[in-house]
């Protein structure tokens, strides 16, 4: 018997009791949705994760800190520590070379006070103002989309010039103006601390490539994209989400200036003596490769170990562990959607197996006479096969098609999460699972027919 | 050489504890184109021979020779293969497949043999125009009279060529002119040069075909063969008389 007739005669099985086929394939239909869905959603999570990840700057960011903490051994050292200086920044430039790109920072955050953004009557609310380098541009993965960066000459002459994000643009400005083109301030004032400041640049809107497709389907139908929650996330208990949501949110309410002019116009600590001494927020850096952390990091600590005259009043962040935290939660994540899939794969199979035996029993006599006019043990085998593979395989490609509105649904009904991502990959897996469970739920009634004796059959009513 | 030589088959079967001897030294030739008839009451053995020399059976002990192959220890697989291409058989329910329409019940036993289906429609359609049946190609079993289900059915028997063909009870789901008629069908194969056995529990069925063997209790009890020993007048009368009828209605 060739492949063609078994296959056909396996679909006109199906198709002469297609109710009880379609209530058959539901489990299969079920199993490959859930599982399609299951992976578009943690893949959604995983990619915003992983942007905000890259878009703080990767795992090669290093940013020492202040730590005043000191070790018990050197609490009573506590006057001597000087926090994070110039010289700390000069230091490490010249004697660390698995390090580069070290860029002095001091940072004032307008929701802690004495901080205050304005233009006319309009205030930022959230804004981190960050006295720098141009080299932070390159560090915290910052990109221009209008204006130029400050250069050193800016500086030294401590301008009093500036690069806001475009939060602050929003909040300052408005978006979008009368004609509905997008303003861009570069040239206009802003008053930081009353001291007015000359924009000259404005970074990129950094958002998620979801956000950014939302915003952009949003613009083309002419309405205003939904903001998201942050609170929302938080509170519905997904740390992570709202970690990497906070990561845009911060980024985009960035204003940087010349790290002189910060001194000079808004550091209020600005009578502490030589340039060298002023204390910074911190010192942020880039390693050349994440495998030589460790070592990068030892380095960095022994020079700043002679610099603080062996007091340890600094510390390390570094993105080790948000990275740890993503892989963990995406993988504890699919755990669990696979874990779910499965099952629903495994009842399907289970409800094939149950169909399939129940269907047999009713075809003894078929059975038999197919035998008794030459069919033989394997011919049977790989009809019941066939029949359970066809009912897979319908099924998986119905789990197919569902999927996509099963996502689409479940994505608008829980608005506050990140948007799902249907990848190929899931599909084939889904689809490839289901033909396997096809195969294997087939398998025993396929043996059970196939081991029928053909006079017991033919006698059989 | 005889078509089919069994040679001292036995067949028991264990049931609770208990042994059943089916078949106990059933020796016998069958030559090619001859016309049988197995004849016994029910439990005397007659269908297990019939399962035996159908293939669809293998004895406990003994040998068969079937057109040159020994049968007796074949495989399931040749044995599958020797039902698709050497026997053909006619069953008392019919056993048709009630999904299937009639030409594809026919085309059923090609499918195994992997004909294509150009050529498994050709001869199927060949073949129930033998049977006068071809009219009734697309219609259901259901739709049709058990003398039309069975002339498909042994349309099916035949489309395969085979060197044999059984019938059990081949009237026995039939009113009695429907019955004759079928027999007649039988006898005009037999004519034509077919090897045909019918088995049956009714002597007046027996009656039409010239070689008549009774089993009983396992064993052949009797056995009526023109070559041997001539006919009795009784049967002859029964089958002129039959064979009237038969032509009577396919004519």
């Amino acid at each position: 018997m060739n492949l063609g007739s078994i296959i056909e005669s396996g679909f006109k099985e199906i198709w002469a009791n297609w109710f009880r086929s379609l209530l058959t394939m539901f489990g299969i239909i079920l199993g490959v949705a859930s599982l399609v869905t299951m992976s578009a959603f943690v893949k959604g999570k995983e990619n915003l994760l992983r942007d905000s990840l890259a878009e703080s700057g990767g795992l090669e960011r290093i940013i020492v800190d202040d730590n005043d903490d000191l070790p018990d051994y050197q609490k009573h050292l506590e006057d001597e520590a000087n926090g994070m200086t110039l010289k700390d920044v000069y230091a490490l430039q010249k004697n660390a070379p698995l390090v580069y790109n070290v860029t002095p920072v001091i940072e004032k955050r307008s929701y802690r006070g004495s901080l205050r953004i304005s233009r006319k009557s309009k205030r930022a609310r959230y804004a981190t103002v960050k006295g720098t380098w141009p080299s932070l541009m390159e560090i915290e993965e910052h990109e221009l989309e209008h204006g130029r960066p400050f250069s050193d000459m800016d500086d030294l002459l401590a301008n009093t010039v500036c690069i806001i994000g475009s939060q602050i643009r929003n909040e300052l400005f408005g978006e979008y103006d009368n004609q509905g083109e997008e303003i861009i301030p570069v040239g206009e004032k802003i008053m930081i601390n009353y001291i007015p400041f000359t924009i000259i640049g404005m970074f990129k809107e950094y958002m998620s490539e979801e956000d950014r497709k939302k915003k952009e389907e949003a613009l083309a139908t002419g309405q205003t994209a939904k903001k998201r929650d942050i609170g929302a996330a938080f509170r519905s208990g997904d740390r992570n989400s709202g970690r990497a949501m906070v990561v845009y949110l911060r980024k985009n309410s960035t204003i940087m200036v010349p790290l002189n002019t910060f001194v000079s116009k808004l550091d209020s600590s600005y009578d502490r003596g030589s340039n060298m001494d002023r204390s910074l927020s911190t010192v942020a850096m880039k390693i050349y490769d994440v495998s030589t952390l460790e070592k990068s990091l030892q380095q960095v600590r022994n020079v700043l170990m002679q610099t603080h005259n062996g007091l340890e009043d600094f510390e390390f962040e570094t993105q080790e562990g948000f990275a740890g935290d993503i892989a963990l939660s995406i993988q504890n994540e699919r755990i669990s959607g696979m874990f779910i899939a499965g099952i629903c794969l495994l009842v399907g199979g289970i409800g094939i197996i149950n169909i399939m035996l129940s269907s047999i029993s009713e075809r003894v006599r078929e059975i038999g006479i197919r035998k008794s006019i030459g069919a033989t043990n394997m011919d049977v085998f790989f009809q019941i096969l066939t029949e359970s593979i066809v009912i897979a395989i319908a099924g998986g490609i119905a789990g197919l098609i569902i999927s996509p509105m099963l996502v689409n649904t479940l994505a608008n009904f829980a608005d506050d999460t990140t948007p799902p991502v249907m990848t190929a990959f899931a599909m084939t897996i889904a689809f490839g699972f289901s033909v396997i469970t096809g195969s294997l739920a087939g398998l025993f009634p396929a043996i059970k027919a196939a081991k029928l004796d053909p006079i017991q059959a033919l006698r059989y009513d | 050489m005889p078509l089919l030589e069994l040679r001292n088959i036995h067949k028991t079967y264990h049931l609770g504890g208990e042994t059943i001897r089916a078949l106990d030294g059933v020796s016998l030739d069958i030559d090619s184109g001859e016309f049988i008839s197995i004849i016994g009451p029910s439990g005397s053995g007659k269908s297990t021979l019939m399962h035996i020399l159908g293939c669809l059976d293998t004895p406990t002990s003994g040998t068969i020779n079937l057109d040159g192959m020994m049968i007796h220890d074949a495989s399931a697989r040749q044995l599958a293969s020797i039902r698709n291409k050497k026997i053909g058989f006619v069953f008392q329910f019919f056993n048709l497949l009630p999904k299937l329409t009639v030409r594809q019940n026919v085309e059923l036993p090609m499918i195994y043999s992997g004909l294509s289906s150009k050529e498994r429609r050709e001869r199927a359609m060949n073949s129930l125009r033998s049977v006068n049946m071809e009219d009734r190609s697309k219609h259901r079993p259901s739709q049709l009279s058990g003398g039309q289900q069975q002339r498909a059915a042994i349309a099916r028997a035949l489309v395969n060529d085979p060197r044999i063909i059984f019938a059990d009870e081949p009237t026995g789901n039939l009113d009695s002119n429907t019955g004759e008629l079928i027999l007649g069908m039988f006898d005009q194969l037999h004519q034509e040069g077919r090897t045909v056995m019918l088995v049956t529990h009714d002597p007046e069925i027996a009656s039409v075909t010239p070689r008549r063997i009774e089993i009983r209790d396992g064993k052949i009890a009797n056995e009526i063969d023109p070559k041997l020993g001539g006919e009795a007048p009784k049967f002859k009368e029964i089958k002129a008389k039959q064979s009237q009828l038969a032509r009577d209605m396919t004519a």
